[in-house]
């Protein structure tokens, strides 16, 4: 066990980023992913990395530059929130179809508007289908060591697809706690260099990106979701092995007391430690209440997500977004037409919580629990509604 | 667990003393947050921070709502923020203001644990400027106990360097003058 050092979290993930011997990063700045930025700068312009760091016009360029370096070959590494996620959006697909391993931290913040800075993951979910793996984190520890843990999944053979690690901005970014930071001789021995399959290089010409018509362009699709599917095995290797070497096993979907659950919620990100102090809470009063953190967003882990919700009757659904005029949240859609096929599923409850940064306390994860056990005839479950909101 | 309720203005340091103190805990073996109020601030404009000290890990992410300790860092906002609110009946109330206890008590009607030091006052003799953010984590050590002054040096060495040693002086003499009414 290394000593716990506490540090802003933001910081955190800039430092660890630094231990991965990355060859270039592009990040435009960008509250609250700004620290990430700042901080990466400095390790650069100190001496204390070896690495291209491209001061970018706008997230388009960022993007635009990492596709480019990554394409030759450079471990390249990016970091944005909101608005700046937005303005990559178009490039994002790119990335993961030229099958491109770029890391990229996101600060989580919700999408204008109204203009807001603050957390929610409204600026991810319209980046559900850009053919990115997608992980989630709840602690400053876990923001550290997926963030270093990225580069393997992105890099493996069998994977070769950009990461994007989900930080939730503030909450996560802005605060300083404890952790434990990885030396750097762990993380050579951890992260192997790179070695990209192919490269752009002015004496050894290839094409990436190349045209596709109808002729091909259906069967590029039908590989590149093979091979964001097949990256789930891998990810679950390499969380494996992080837990071998560093004593902090990971897995796909994270669970807290839900064993014997016969009521569950299910979160994504820091909001998991908060609903953990909820069910500990509801335990003491005699419900079998249990929690399930889903850290895999994409690949979405439909076989773990079975397994864990077992014989649950009720199952609360939190969501961080909203898909308007939609089923519900943007988590909830997905997480019905994961049990759909189920011949015993539990009744499903959706709560949209959190938005723009809106707090939610210990008492009011408490308060959907109750109010999904009184809801006796069932009247609530399929629906969503917004909790806490004033109208 | 402990948790600290900073009130301050935008430039004054509250975030830097929420920050300090955090790190120091936890290399003190503690488990600590250290956190500002959320969003955009103005140099001048009221801001909070907040604090969370405990000996076992933290997992409540929330805000800070009923704090166990207030520190007010700039004693103008008595009267503009309601520095109180929330503050638990038998919590601790830590004013920079060169008043005594009795004084703020009976301004503020609060009847738990009133502590008052001129930090600022304190930080102009010791420093030679009226920023008394790091001068008050000694108040506020004195005050909650949880560990040693000395516990401090080594962030404050790292964020100072060659005025660390002002700080550290300043924070000593705020440790030692506080004034605390039960």
């Amino acid at each position: 066990m290394g000593k716990r050092i506490g540090m802003e979290v933001a910081v955190a993930v800039a430092e660890a980023v630094g231990l991965c011997n990355i060859d270039m990063a592009a990040v435009y700045p960008i509250t609250p992913q700004s620290h990430i930025a700042e901080h990466l700068s400095d390790l650069v312009a100190d001496g204390h990395i070896d690495c291209e760091f491209v001061t970018v016009e706008s997230e388009h360029s960022a993007m635009s530059a990492v596709i480019g370096a990554s394409g030759a070959g450079a471990r390249s590494y990016t970091a944005t929130s909101s608005q700046g996620l937005m303005l990559m959006h178009e490039l994002l697909p790119i990335a993961s179809a030229m099958r491109l391993p770029i890391v990229m931290g996101i600060a989580n913040r919700a999408v204008s508007g109204p203009l807001n800075i603050l957390n929610d993951h409204s600026d991810i979910m319209p980046q559900r289908d850009a053919g990115w793996i997608a992980l989630f984190v709840e602690n400053a520890q876990e923001a550290v060591d997926l963030s270093i843990a990225a580069f393997k999944i992105a890099e493996h053979k069998d994977v070769m697809l950009p990461v994007s690690v989900n930080i939730d901005g503030f909450q996560l970014t802005h605060m300083v706690e404890p952790f434990e930071m990885p030396t750097q001789e762990e993380v050579n021995e951890f992260l192997p260099p790179f070695v990209p399959h192919a490269t752009l290089h002015p004496s050894k010409p290839v094409t990436m990106g190349a045209f596709a018509m109808s002729d091909y362009f259906t069967e590029i699709m039908k590989a590149k979701d093979e091979a964001v599917k097949a990256s789930k095995k891998v990810i679950q290797q390499v969380f494996d092995e992080w837990g071998e070497k560093f004593g902090r096993p990971y897995k796909l979907v994270e669970t807290y007391k839900a064993d014997d659950a016969d009521v569950m919620m299910l979160t994504m990100g820091s909001m998991g430690e908060t609903a953990q102090m909820a069910i500990d809470e509801l335990r003491a009063k005699g419900v079998k209440a249990g929690l399930v953190k889903l850290r895999l967003w994409r690949p979405f882990p439909f076989e773990e997500l079975k397994a864990v919700i077992g014989n649950a009757k009720k199952l609360i659904v939190t969501d961080r977004a909203c898909s308007f005029g939609g089923p519900g949240g943007p988590v909830f859609s997905e997480i019905k037409s994961a049990l759909y096929a189920e011949a015993r599923r539990p009744l499903i409850y959706n709560y949209i919580i959190g938005l723009g940064g809106r707090d939610v306390q210990v008492k009011e994860f408490v308060g959907m629990f109750e109010n999904v056990l009184a809801d006796t005839a069932n009247k609530a479950a399929d629906t969503y509604e917004f909790w806490g909101v004033r109208e | 667990m402990i948790e600290v309720r900073w009130h301050g203005r935008g430039g004054q340091g509250a975030v830097t003393s929420v920050e300090l103190l955090a790190v120091s805990a936890i290399a003190a073996g503690k488990y600590a947050q250290g956190f500002p109020s959320f969003g955009p601030e103005r140099r001048g404009a009221p801001v909070a921070a907040f604090t969370r000290i405990d000996d076992k890990k933290i997992n409540v992410r929330s805000g800070i709502y009923e704090p166990d300790v207030v520190l007010v860092l700039d004693s103008s906002l008595i009267g503009l923020v309601p520095v109180t609110d929330g503050l638990k009946p038998d919590g601790k109330l830590i004013v920079n203001t060169p008043k005594t206890p009795e004084e703020i008590r009976r301004e503020l009607n609060f009847q738990g644990t009133v502590a008052t030091v001129d930090g600022t006052g304190i930080a102009r003799k010791e420093m030679g400027v009226p920023i008394a953010n790091t001068t008050m984590i000694g108040a506020l050590l004195k005050v909650i106990g949880v560990m040693e002054l000395d516990a401090m040096k080594g962030a404050i060495d790292h964020r100072f360097g060659r005025i660390a040693q002002k700080n550290l002086n300043a924070m000593k003499r705020a440790y030692d003058e506080i004034k605390i009414l039960n």
